[in-house]
């Protein structure tokens, strides 16, 4: 089955089965890694990007539904690693293996756009699927205020 | 007391005994099932029929299939224990979740095999006004009759949306080895349309199914 879909900016024809999760198409088909594999049950948030502005698991997200939908990864966040965000994370050094970030950055991203002075109630709230197995949730809740403008 | 009187006292008690209407027994059902709507005609009174119906349709509203995401707080619950859920979302504004948690982030329309993540079309909480956790059947039964608690639902839209709703059909294919509510959607839509042909009864406080 064909799919047409915008990820990052760039309409894509993939033929490929419809119920493949996205995921396995940005990694496997468009070869976009920076989304990462985690648990596969939409469990963990390492494989979260947006779609049509919304986050979404990748992992559980059969392709047919992103047809003729706009799909953003980590690497269309910004073409050179200069979103804000980014550059928040990288100043307060958040990452540690960073394994789960570009899922952290994504949601993070989300919410940014939706509210952007969010409250820690709405960070803890927002990124509450995304695991972190190194622990880095306040520096990820640090570098979303820093970011915000909070230097608290 | 005189043998005559006793007599007539005898004959008293089984006069009033045999006029007493006999208790109606319904056809035995397992928690698995749902009896038919047409099994309820053995109540002669329509007002007690309206009421034994909505009972039966209260073993469906109160399974955990159904009730789980009819929450009183602002968690919806999982499992046959009604845990909350996990991973740990929040209702949100508009009962869908929140930006980052959002329902339709995860759930998908229709169950996946693999992933074991649950799914229907506009997969989202009930509204607070809609809770059903921790509720009687008589107080679930004089919400569902309440435009302002029931979504704006005329009796005959609640007739519909439960007989052919999707993400109601849900709870009776949850996929994955989960329980699913009893009997069928179909059977259950019957038994909702004959509750309100029936005059839409509720049933006492403290009575259960």
């Amino acid at each position: 089955m064909s799919i047409t879909l915008r990820v990052n900016g760039t309409e894509h024809h993939v033929d490929v089965d419809p119920e493949m999760p996205l995921l396995w198409v940005l990694r496997d088909v468009l070869n976009l890694t920076g989304t990462k594999y985690g648990c596969g049950e939409a469990l963990c948030g390492a494989c979260t990007v947006h779609v049509d502005g919304h986050v979404v698991r990748s992992c559980v997200m059969p392709i047919r539904r992103a047809e003729g939908t706009s799909v953003t990864t980590i690497e269309g966040l910004s073409p050179d690693g200069s979103h804000p965000l980014q550059k928040a994370w990288v100043e307060m050094g958040v990452p540690q293996c960073g394994f789960c970030q570009a899922g952290q950055i994504m949601t993070a991203a989300g919410l940014l756009k939706k509210f952007p002075r969010p409250t820690d109630e709405q960070i803890d709230q927002s990124l509450a699927g995304n695991l972190c197995r190194c622990g880095t949730y306040t520096r990820i809740r640090a570098a979303i205020k820093a970011m915000a403008g909070d230097k608290s | 007391m005189k043998p005559a009187r006793t007599m007539w006292v005898v004959l008293g008690v089984l006069a009033s005994a045999c006029s007493a209407k006999r208790p109606v027994t319904l056809p035995s059902v397992d928690r698995n099932h749902l009896r038919e709507a047409a099994a309820f005609s053995v109540i002669e009174d329509e007002t007690e029929r309206s009421r034994a119906l909505f009972l039966e349709a209260s073993r469906v509203l109160l399974h955990p299939r159904c009730v789980n995401c009819h929450p009183s707080g602002d968690v919806p619950l999982q499992g046959m224990d009604m845990r909350p859920h996990d991973p740990p979302v929040t209702r949100g504004p508009e009962n869908n979740g929140v930006v980052g948690m959002e329902c339709g982030g995860c759930h998908q329309d229709r169950n996946l095999a693999h992933a074991r993540v649950p799914g229907a079309p506009n997969w989202h909480v009930a509204p607070l006004e809609m809770a059903w956790v921790g509720k009687s059947p008589r107080e679930i039964c004089e919400q569902l009759k309440d435009p302002k608690r029931n979504g704006g639902k005329s009796l005959a839209q609640i007739v519909e949306h439960n007989a052919h709703d999707k993400l109601v059909g849900w709870g009776w294919e949850p996929g994955h080895g989960r329980e699913p509510a009893p009997g069928t959607q179909a059977r259950f839509g019957a038994i909702v349309a004959a509750w309100v042909d029936t005059g839409a009864e509720c049933p006492a406080e403290g009575v259960s199914p």
